[in-house]
């Protein structure tokens, strides 16, 4: 046995664990904790496939956001959870069974009928990069060739964080988000998130303005900033921002809003909606990504901050 | 002088991985959540000690040995951290009941 497969086999072992776990798991946090593991150990195996950029958003979002958003709904349904008795019949569980089972075996089909040499685009994008002026072929891909994608996913970040508000009670309207905060006044915490923050900062910049060249990239290093700012709001260093504050909703569209102006101009400069004029593409994707960062730090952040629900102080 | 530094390498890993394994064994057979914390902190903070100190003599190049030094420090940081919040609830729930 080489030492590859010796170090895929049990990762690849675990992978499975993790997942047959998170599904079998009867409550929701362990479900979640089984969940975060799994997301951990597909980080790895995507570093094994040299995918960095992949494994860096999988650690960053997959894991690590989306975890700590199922263990906030994991805990506001603790309560209910218990008080639930009447479990599913079992003719409605072997239905169940069988409609997963089906949908298991239609993807495996699917995966091994597709072609042995799978169509890609990687060889043109990656001979068309020089014209980005950028070197991470990634990037080139996320901020040039699919532009349109990557601003659709900035608006729809935007409506998201407007459907999280949306469910704000009306007097709480004009309020803050209420972040639990059970370590408020510990000062562990406080000293953590005063340690923490400067370092995680210059990291998070250091991943956007990597990105361009290496592993790295606006959303991952915008994660970072958030992280950053959750731990600041949950030692109870800073409050949350009214929800109403202009600055905030300012910053909540700035990534988009400059993404469309650049967009916009590009159909007089360069011919196309979304396209750069050459010799200043990497200038003008480096000042899109800026404020980029900006929103989805704040959006993701007040995305885990959830609701408004203090009414405003006079 | 390589193979001395190879030595070192496979000499402070393994002890490294033996603090791990302590720390898993810690893990499973202790019986309270304070005893297996500190079962784990040991694995995190000593154990990966040990690990960064074997790779230093492999590392390429200065800023390589740097940041193997400067993530040890961030997990000492999370770990001690984290170690203590997770110990406060477990007391907490401990007196409670």
């Amino acid at each position: 046995m080489n030492f590859e497969l010796g170090y895929e086999l049990p990762v690849g072992l675990l992978l499975l664990t993790a997942a047959a776990w998170s599904v079998a798991a009867r409550d929701s946090y362990s479900a979640t904790v089984g969940f975060v593991s799994y997301g951990l150990l597909i980080a790895i195996v995507w570093m094994q496939l040299q995918a960095f950029d992949v494994a860096l958003a999988e650690v960053a979002i997959g894991s690590g956001l989306t975890g700590l958003l199922l263990l906030g709904a994991a805990a506001r349904l603790r309560a209910a959870e218990a008080r639930v008795t009447v479990r599913p019949t079992l003719a409605l569980r072997i239905l169940a069974a069988l409609a997963c089972a089906a949908v298991a075996v239609a993807i495996a089909v699917t995966v091994l009928t597709l072609p042995e040499a799978a169509p890609s685009l990687a060889g043109p994008a990656v001979a068309a990069l020089p014209a980005t002026g950028l070197g991470n072929p990634v990037n080139g891909v996320l901020m040039a060739f699919r532009a349109f994608d990557t601003f659709l996913e900035k608006v729809v970040l935007v409506l998201s964080l407007v459907g999280v508000w949306s469910l704000a009670p009306d007097l709480g309207w004009s309020g803050r988000p209420r972040l639990l905060h059970p370590f408020a006044d510990d000062g562990v915490l406080r000293f953590l998130a005063r340690t923490l923050p400067p370092v995680g900062l210059l990291f998070g910049l250091h991943l956007m303005w990597n990105g361009a060249d290496e592993p790295g990239g606006a959303f991952q290093g915008a994660t970072v900033l958030a992280a950053m700012w959750l731990l600041v709001l949950m030692a109870g260093l800073a409050e949350a921002p009214r929800i109403r504050a202009r600055w905030l909703r300012v910053a909540a569209v700035a990534g988009p809003a400059t993404f469309l102006a650049v967009g916009l101009a590009g159909v007089g400069l360069a011919g196309a909606f979304l396209a750069y004029p050459e010799p200043h593409a990497k200038s003008l994707i480096l000042f899109v990504e800026l404020p980029m960062m900006l929103t989805i730090s704040i959006v993701l952040a007040l995305l885990v901050a959830g609701p408004p629900e203090r009414a405003s102080e006079p | 002088m390589s193979a001395l530094a190879d030595l070192f390498t496979v000499v402070a890993v393994s002890a490294g991985v033996l603090f791990f394994l302590a720390g898993v064994v810690g893990l499973l057979r202790f019986p309270d959540a304070l005893t297996r914390l500190h079962a784990l902190t040991k694995a995190d903070n000593v154990g990966l000690g040990l690990v960064v100190l074997g790779l230093l003599p492999q590392a390429g190049s200065f800023f390589e040995a740097l940041k193997l030094l400067l993530v040890w420090l961030t997990v000492l940081l999370a770990g001690a951290t984290v170690g203590q919040l997770i110990a406060r609830v477990a007391r907490q729930a401990g007196t409670r009941r």
